[in-house]
């Protein structure tokens, strides 16, 4: 196995999450496109570490962190997104335009 | 001073021989620690007016307990006085005025422990009575907190070695008195007593203190010791303003003392408790300006210093104990005949030591303090079974109340002299002082006190025979059903009484001389004529005429005065009061002549209320208010209308200068905020499309370059 074929699943996992993100109206689903965005990232992050043989595996720690990161934005995101639904019965993405105001 | 000592006579010369050889030790360890016989009381006093409502008994327990260990205190120091004798005197230095070091001591010597001894054991007697005589009083605790405040600050004025601690007492009593006597101040009246007792008070303090500025500053010092060794061994200037000074600090114990023309305030002041009445205005604090007097008796006694002043002390004495006990005959009020007495008593001892006989006013002072504080808590007894302190609402007594009865006699006795109660001892004492006064300085003011004395023994019992005899004899008038006080209000009685009876035998001429040896033991020795034996032909005169007075007052005041007659209403007997279907009267006895101006109390009281107060409190307090509401005010008025006008102008600078920067501000961000805002829909999806497009592109151009 070539770096190559990581790479490309990588790429095919961030557009796959990427066309999620930018085109579901769920508010779940968006957050669970995010997660599988942030799932390439790692994948790539330890396919460069292995194939460029760091001695000190900062691709693989690093992954290790993001991990850790998108639990905590998976839980924050979640719980907004259920405030929103309890309020407004929806959490249709299109109908959060309030910020702006 | 050479001329002056030259001057000095003959008793200053013996002074001036005897001065170091009196036979005394310094008490030891005992007077060492004599500090705390104030201290305590004071510092328990503010506990109780902190915690007392939290301790058991709501501070009665600890004020006792405070009286307790002075009394204790006060008759360790009697005995060691007696066995060894004790002059001790100790200052601590707090600070210094120019050359006058301003200090706080303790005196130890016989005057000071007689007074320990008297505010302590009469004290705590009062303090135990007082638990049952307060009972469900709504001040309880407030009131064993002031009256614990008078126990310390009495005690801090007779420990006094200087006129500056002496002045702190004496106004310490002077605010527990006036806090004392408005205890119900629900009452209006009792207000007015009290301010009335403190406005007397203040008018005589402002003399005292000229007096202590005078003597102090002629001496150089404030201290008393200090002051009468400069005065014998001639380095003072006191001769020259020495009357002044005396008859200054004189007016000022005529103001605690209640002497005539200041004795208005004590009658008045019988509108606090009773406990208050017997310790503070019969036994203990009335006797501060005796006390007073007898501190400074080793410049009173000599005449190089306080010139005729000894004279005009015997004769306001003299006209104080004649006028005041004529006027105890007429009052209805049980306490105020006590308290008109407590004033005739006071002017023998004044009289006493103005006649020079030092042991024998003090003699009196001792024994007043105890059959005296017996009489007022025995009046209080009976104040609380009938609920008036009215004779017209008493009588018949003697059957329902046996225990007050027969103490209540006992100090009777005692009072009015008769063998061998305490009374009779001092009294004859000072009637035979006052003789042999008179018969060695034959002016006309010592034959007048040998009179007035006499005739006031007959005054006296003549208002004591009429007070138990419409107290306890006849017919009972009052409403309420009479009972016999408590156990703790009777065992003070009993306890007082044997005090009335036994205290006498201390000082018999030519038997027991254990008083004068208590209370001559001073640093500077006391001049005064030394009886070997009682004057037979005096006793052989007061007796008979106290006696004789008795019996009148007994026919004219006693239960066969009576006037019984049927009641003319017609009504059936009332069966809840069966005496009262015949009407009684009684106390049918007028003075002639006298009685109009006894009946006005001489009108002193009214020429003061309409000559002082009233013109003060109109007129003078009228343009005292114009001028504080016109002048002193409008200072005040002007400064904050000026400070309004510039509030006013300082606000529109605020409102529109100040204000206008940050509105603008705010308003333009609001205007920049809106118009930005058309240009994001605020869709997520949008933006995360931007931001990807974006970074394609950095990609694109990164890849390219």
């Amino acid at each position: 196995m070539t770096i190559i074929q990581w790479i490309l699943l990588g790429s095919a996992m961030f557009s796959v999450g990427l066309y999620g993100v930018l085109t579901r109206r769920n508010a779940v689903l968006v957050l669970a496109s995010v997660e599988i965005m942030l799932s390439a990232v790692n994948i790539n992050l330890v396919a460069f570490d292995t194939y460029l043989a760091d001695p000190a595996f900062t691709g693989q720690i690093f992954a290790l962190f993001v991990i850790a990161l998108a639990a905590a934005e998976v839980g924050i995101g979640i719980a907004i997104v259920l405030m929103i639904f309890r309020n407004r019965h929806s959490a249709d993405v299109d109908e959060l335009d309030l910020m702006r105001y | 001073m050479p001329a002056v000592v030259a001057e000095l006579s003959r008793v200053a010369v013996f002074l001036q021989e005897n001065v170091e050889q009196i036979d005394a030790g310094d008490g030891g360890w005992l007077a060492a620690y004599a500090w705390l016989i104030p201290v305590v009381p004071m510092i328990v006093a503010f506990l109780i007016l902190f915690f007392g409502k939290y301790s058991p008994w709501k501070g009665w327990g600890m004020a006792t307990a405070a009286l307790g260990f002075v009394a204790v205190y006060g008759t360790a120091l009697a005995v060691a006085n007696l066995r060894d004798g004790i002059i001790a005197e100790f200052s601590v230095n707090i600070g210094d005025v120019g050359t006058f070091a301003i200090e706080w001591g303790w005196v130890v010597d016989g005057l000071s422990i007689l007074m320990f001894f008297l505010v302590g054991v009469v004290g705590f007697l009062v303090f135990v009575y007082a638990n049952g005589y307060m009972k469900g009083d709504a001040r309880y605790t407030w009131f064993f907190a002031s009256f614990t405040l008078f126990a310390g600050g009495m005690l801090v004025l007779v420990s006094a070695p200087n006129f500056i601690q002496l002045i702190v007492g004496w106004e310490l009593v002077g605010v527990s008195s006036y806090l004392l006597i408005g205890h119900y101040w629900e009452d209006m009246d009792n207000i007015d007593a009290a301010n009335k007792a403190f406005m007397t008070n203040k008018v005589a303090d402002a003399a005292l203190f000229i007096g202590a500025v005078i003597m102090s500053l002629s001496a150089g010092t404030f201290q008393f010791s200090e002051i009468f060794t400069r005065m014998i061994d001639g380095q003072t200037v006191l001769a020259q303003f020495g009357f002044w000074a005396g008859l200054a600090i004189f007016i000022g114990a005529m103001g605690k003392s209640a002497q005539f023309p200041f004795h208005v305030w004590l009658p008045d002041a019988m509108a606090g408790p009773t406990p208050v009445s017997a310790l503070m205005h019969a036994a203990t604090m009335v006797t501060a300006g005796v006390y007073l007097i007898a501190r400074l008796f080793p410049f009173y006694q000599l005449p190089e210093f306080s010139g005729s002043m000894r004279t005009i002390i015997v004769v306001v004495g003299a006209v104080t104990l004649l006028f005041m006990g004529l006027l105890a005959i007429v009052q209805d009020d049980i306490k105020r005949v006590l308290a008109y007495s407590t004033v005739s008593q006071l002017g023998y001892m004044v009289a006493a030591l103005g006649v020079g006989a030092y042991t024998a006013g003090l003699f009196h002072l001792f024994t007043h303090a105890f059959f005296k504080a017996l009489l007022f808590l025995a009046a209080g007894s009976i104040i609380h079974a009938v609920h008036s302190n009215n004779m017209s609402d008493m009588g018949g007594l003697r059957k329902y109340m046996p225990v007050t009865f027969w103490t209540f006699l006992i100090g009777t006795a005692a009072l009015v002299g008769i063998f061998p109660f305490a009374g009779f001892w001092s009294k004859d004492e000072i009637i035979a002082s006052a003789y042999f006064n008179a018969s060695n300085n034959p002016e006309f003011a010592a034959w007048f006190m040998v009179v007035l004395s006499i005739v006031g023994a007959f005054i006296t019992a003549f208002y004591m025979a009429r007070v138990v005899s419409l107290t306890f004899f006849g017919t009972y008038l009052g409403d309420a059903k009479p009972h016999e006080s408590p156990a703790i209000m009777t065992v003070p009685l009993v306890a007082l009484a044997a005090a009335a009876t036994t205290a006498g035998l201390l000082n018999i001429p030519g038997l027991t001389e254990v008083f004068t040896e208590w209370v001559t033991t001073r640093a500077f020795p006391i001049v005064e004529h030394h009886f070997t034996e009682p004057e037979y032909f005096l006793i052989a005169i007061v007796t008979p005429v106290v006696l004789l007075s008795l019996f009148i007052g007994w026919r004219l005041f006693g239960p066969s005065s009576e006037l019984h007659y049927t009641s003319t209403s017609g009504e059936a007997a009332d069966v809840s009061a069966p005496e009262r279907s015949v009407a009684v009267e009684r106390d049918t006895f007028r003075i002639p002549v006298l009685y109009p101006l006894l009946e006005n109390k001489y009108y002193i009281d009214d020429l003061y209320m309409n000559g002082i107060v009233r013109p003060t409190m109109g007129p003078i307090a009228d343009a005292t208010l114009w001028v504080d509401m016109n002048v002193v005010d409008a200072v005040p008025n002007l400064t904050a209308g000026v400070a309004k006008h510039a509030a006013a102008a300082v606000g529109v600078i605020d409102d529109n200068a100040v204000d206008g920067v940050y509105n603008v501000a705010g308003a333009t961000t609001g205007a920049i905020g809106g118009f930005l805002r058309q240009f994001f829909p605020g869709r997520v999806q949008q933006y995360v499309a931007l931001s990807f497009a974006g970074v394609v592109i950095f990609a694109a151009l990164f890849v390219i370059f």
